[in-house]
Parts: C-alpha cells; sequence; structure tokens
C-alpha cells in the first residue's frame, strides 16, 4: 500500500514539472505559431509515456537506492567505521574517495538526461559520437570530479580554487580541442547532475561535513555537485583528443619495422 | 514485444552497475545485511520499468515536440517571438523545479546563519522566493542568449570563457558563504525533462537554419542553462 502512495506521490511530482512545459507550449502553439501540430496523438502518448516512466522511476529511486545510498553515505562517513579519531588523516578515508568514485560513475550512467543527450549525439554525429563511449566518458568525469569533491570536504580547503582551476584546464583543453565537440562538452557538464546524480551525492556531502571534524554542515557541505559539473567537461574533451590521436597514429605510414 | 524486451534489457544494463556497487560496498565494506532487500528489489523493478518507459518517451514526445517547435519558428521567421519563446522555456521549466526549491531552502538557511538576513521564517522564505526568481530569470536569459547564438552560428567558447571569467571575478567579491551554493545552483537547474526537450530546439534550429550544422552549432543550450545560475545567484548574495 505504501508503494502505491509513493508511485503516486512521484508521478504527481512529475505531473507538475511537465504542466509549466505543457502551457508554454500549447500556448505559443495558440498565440503564436497558429498551426496545428503534426502527429498531436503521437506527442500526447510520448509525454504520457514520459510522466509514466519518470514517476515509476523516481519512485523507485526513492524506495531503493536513495535510503540505501544515504545509509551507505552516513556509515562510510562515521568515525567508527573509520576507526579514526578526531587525528584522522585525509589518507584515512580512502573508502570514502573510493565510494564516491563508484557512486559518481555508477549514477551518471543511470542518468536519464544523458541517456537522451547521448542518444541525440549519436543521431546528429551520423554515428561519429557512439552512446557509449559519450556516456563512459561523462561518467569517469564524474566520477574523478565527485572523488575529488570529497577530499576538498576533508582536507577543509576551499572550493573556488578548484573549481577555477577546472575552469582554467578546461580552457586550456578548448584551444586545443576539435572545434565541433566544444559544444557537446560543455553540454556534457549540466546535464550529468540530475534526477539519480544529485540526491546520492549531496546525502555524501553533507555526511561527510558532519563527521569530519571542523567542518561545518551549512558551508562546507555543498560543492560536490559543482565537481560534478566541471569535471564532464574535462573528460569529454580529453575523450575527443584522444579519439584523435589514436586516428591520427592509426593514419600514420608504417615506415619502421613492420 | 521483442522490442519491448530489447529495451527492458537495456535498462536494466544502465542500472546494473548502481545496484552492483551499492550492494558489494554494503556486504563487503560496511559488512551489514541489506536493510529491506525486498524493498530493493521492487523499487530496483519501478526502476527499470520507468526508464524503460522514459526512453520510449522521448523518441515518441520530447524530440519531436522540441524540433517541431523549433522547425515551427524558423517557418516563422519571426526571432523576437523565438526569443519570448526561449525565455518562457528556461524560466517556466525552472521557477517550479524541485532541486531548485530545495536548494534555495538550504541557501536560505546559510545566510540566516551568517546574519546576511533576519533569522526568522518570513525573511528567510522571502530570501529563498528571491533566489528562485533570479536563477529562473538566469535559464531564461541562457536560453535566450544560447539561441541568438545559434541563430548567428558563434563559436560557443568565447561566450562561456567570459562566463567562466565573470564567475571567477564574482568569487573574489561575494560572501563566502554563498559561493558553494551558487557553484552547485550551477547544475541542479537543468531537469530530466527540460534536458531533451532544449537539446531537441537546439539541433532542430540548427538544422532548419542555412549554413547550421546540427552538431556543431545545435549543442549549447544545457552549457549556458548551467553557467549563468552561478553568475545570477552569486550577485543575488551580493546585492542583499
Amino acid at each position: 500500500m505504501e508503494l502505491v502512495t509513493t508511485l503516486f506521490g512521484a508521478i504527481l511530482g512529475t505531473v507538475k514539472d511537465v504542466l509549466p512545459i505543457a502551457a508554454i507550449v500549447v500556448g505559443f502553439q495558440i498565440f503564436v505559431i497558429r498551426r496545428p501540430v503534426a502527429n498531436v496523438r503521437r506527442l500526447i502518448i510520448g509525454f504520457l509515456y514520459v510522466i509514466a516512466g519518470l514517476g515509476l522511476f523516481l519512485a523507485g529511486l526513492e524506495r531503493s537506492l536513495f535510503p540505501l545510498g544515504e545509509l551507505l553515505a552516513r556509515e562510510l562517513t562515521d568515525p567508527a567505521f573509520l576507526g579514526a579519531g578526531p587525528a584522522a588523516l585525509w589518507k584515512d578515508y580512502y573508502w570514502v574517495y573510493i565510494f564516491a568514485a563508484a557512486i559518481g560513475f555508477t549514477t551518471t550512467i543511470a542518468e536519464p538526461a544523458l541517456i537522451a543527450v547521448a542518444i541525440k549525439a549519436r543521431e546528429v554525429s551520423a554515428g561519429g559520437v557512439s552512446v557509449w563511449g559519450l556516456r563512459i566518458a561523462v561518467a569517469l568525469g564524474v566520477a574523478t570530479g565527485v572523488a575529488l569533491g570529497t577530499f576538498r570536504i576533508i582536507t577543509g580547503t576551499a572550493l573556488h580554487h578548484y573549481i577555477i582551476a577546472g575552469y582554467v584546464v578546461v580552457i586550456i583543453q578548448t584551444v586545443f580541442a576539435q572545434k565541433s565537440i566544444i559544444p557537446l562538452a560543455y553540454d556534457s557538464g549540466g546535464v550529468t547532475t540530475s534526477t539519480v546524480t544529485v540526491p546520492v551525492v549531496t546525502a555524501l556531502g553533507l555526511g561527510l561535513a558532519n563527521t569530519v571534524p571542523g567542518r561545518n554542515p551549512l558551508v562546507d557541505g555543498f560543492g560536490l555537485i559543482a565537481f560534478a559539473s566541471v569535471f564532464p567537461i574535462m573528460a569529454v574533451l580529453a575523450y575527443a583528443q584522444l579519439a584523435k590521436w589514436l586516428m591520427a597514429f592509426q593514419a600514420r605510414p608504417r615506415t619502421k619495422g613492420e | 514485444m521483442n522490442q519491448l524486451l530489447r529495451s527492458l534489457l537495456s535498462s536494466l544494463r544502465d542500472l546494473g552497475p548502481i545496484l552492483l556497487v551499492v550492494t558489494l560496498f554494503q556486504l563487503l565494506v560496511i559488512r551489514q545485511p541489506i536493510p529491506n532487500l525486498a524493498d530493493l528489489l521492487a523499487g530496483g523493478l519501478l526502476v527499470v520499468l520507468g526508464l524503460t518507459f522514459f526512453v520510449r518517451g522521448l523518441e515518441l514526445g520530447l524530440f519531436p515536440l522540441g524540433e517541431s517547435m523549433a522547425y515551427a519558428f524558423a517557418r516563422k521567421g519571426s526571432v523576437f517571438w523565438l526569443l519570448i519563446f526561449a525565455f518562457a522555456l528556461g524560466f517556466g521549466t525552472t521557477v517550479a523545479e524541485p532541486a531548485l526549491i530545495a536548494v534555495a531552502g538550504k541557501a536560505a538557511n546559510v545566510a540566516a546563519a551568517g546574519n546576511f538576513i533576519a533569522d526568522n521564517i518570513e525573511a528567510r522564505s522571502r530570501y529563498a522566493l528571491g533566489l528562485r526568481i533570479s536563477v529562473a530569470l538566469s535559464v531564461g536569459f541562457a536560453i535566450v542568449v544560447g539561441v541568438f547564438r545559434i541563430l548567428k552560428g558563434w563559436p560557443i567558447q568565447y561566450l562561456i570563457i567570459g562566463g567562466y571569467t565573470a564567475i571567477v571575478v564574482m568569487t573574489a567579491f561575494a560572501p563566502p558563504e554563498i559561493v558553494g551554493i551558487a557553484y552547485d545552483s550551477g547544475g541542479v537547474t537543468t531537469s530530466t525533462i527540460t534536458v531533451p526537450l532544449v537539446t531537441a530546439l537546439g539541433i532542430g534550429l540548427a538544422s532548419s537554419i542555412k549554413g547550421r550544422n546540427p552538431f556543431t552549432d545545435g549543442f549549447g543550450l544545457i552549457a549556458f542553462a548551467s553557467l549563468t545560475p552561478m553568475v545570477f545567484v552569486m550577485a543575488y548574495g551580493m546585492l542583499i
């Protein structure tokens, strides 16, 4: 019975998310474009699928992954588990880093918004960008970002130093990158942090800020999402660069040996 | 039937890794049994089903809608109305975004703790609402700039690097308590429904305008939408 309530709540939430979009689209369609839409029936069915799908997805997450993810985040940051007193060094938190990377990677693979962008990217690049290539590159970026973000919370260093350094790296990579990949790479920073990643990663940040001595959850608990949005840009640019080098390497005329 | 089975399998592949990670950590690192195993299984089933429906709905509903709106505006040829639509879409989808409401509430608590605002419910909810409106305005502005860029065919990197510079400069002047929230707000604004719709809109526009390449010019709207909130939130923190 409880499941039904959760499910109902989640679907209601999704409907509330869709309503403003539907109102804007319908309003512009009627008052500005003034043309009937092709395939209205198909569109409506598609929207119903989206609402039902996202509702089920969120209800399922609330019953399974969110509680377990939050529980794990609490347990792993528990001083009793870490077996170290207030004198714990940043090295003693190694399970936290491993968990942060693993959870960052896997939640990103499950992120529906990223799946959507990857499908579109493959479509318009005529297969040049593979769905899984993009998703794995982005997920590796998030994994690195979240792990580094937990390190920042544990050491208590300033967030903006890391993010500004990240921007500098992104700008340098942009200078050398293939021009066509740049917009997609920048987009991938924004799409990674949504439905699945944000709640679990936020719980991890708040849990850490609560248990690490000297951290204030109000101030230090934030910032993991920021890491998770800068590092995928680097990862996608690096992936494109690597693919280019590999291609140049394979195309190189083989003179020596062989 | 076959197709449904295949998409169910692919959803299972998308969600398998995360299930594996939480179970392994729980059993091998924490060494505790999994609480509510039945819940985990039932929830996992719902998640897999949900993702399958969502991906199907993307291709039937969200993608075609975004693209057909783009084509309709391109045929109409009115840049003015296109930009108004872009703003409405950005503002309208963000202002009610649950993740943003949550972040704005937390930000108000931080501001109250830092004595920027009076520590009572009224002042806090006014602060949170102001923050939500400024983030929604920033996303509306971002989609307008992004659409305008597609129309003009400008390279995206100059605009984004300009945005980064603005963030770096403002970080130096914004109250330190707001910086963490501002940086995070860039990531939370783009929801799972907005992303496919806005992406399809950009690609539709780029493919209906002569001389634009859907791949090179169509992407980039989300990038703006995750950049401008940081600027606007820091500005909000500086003004209040």
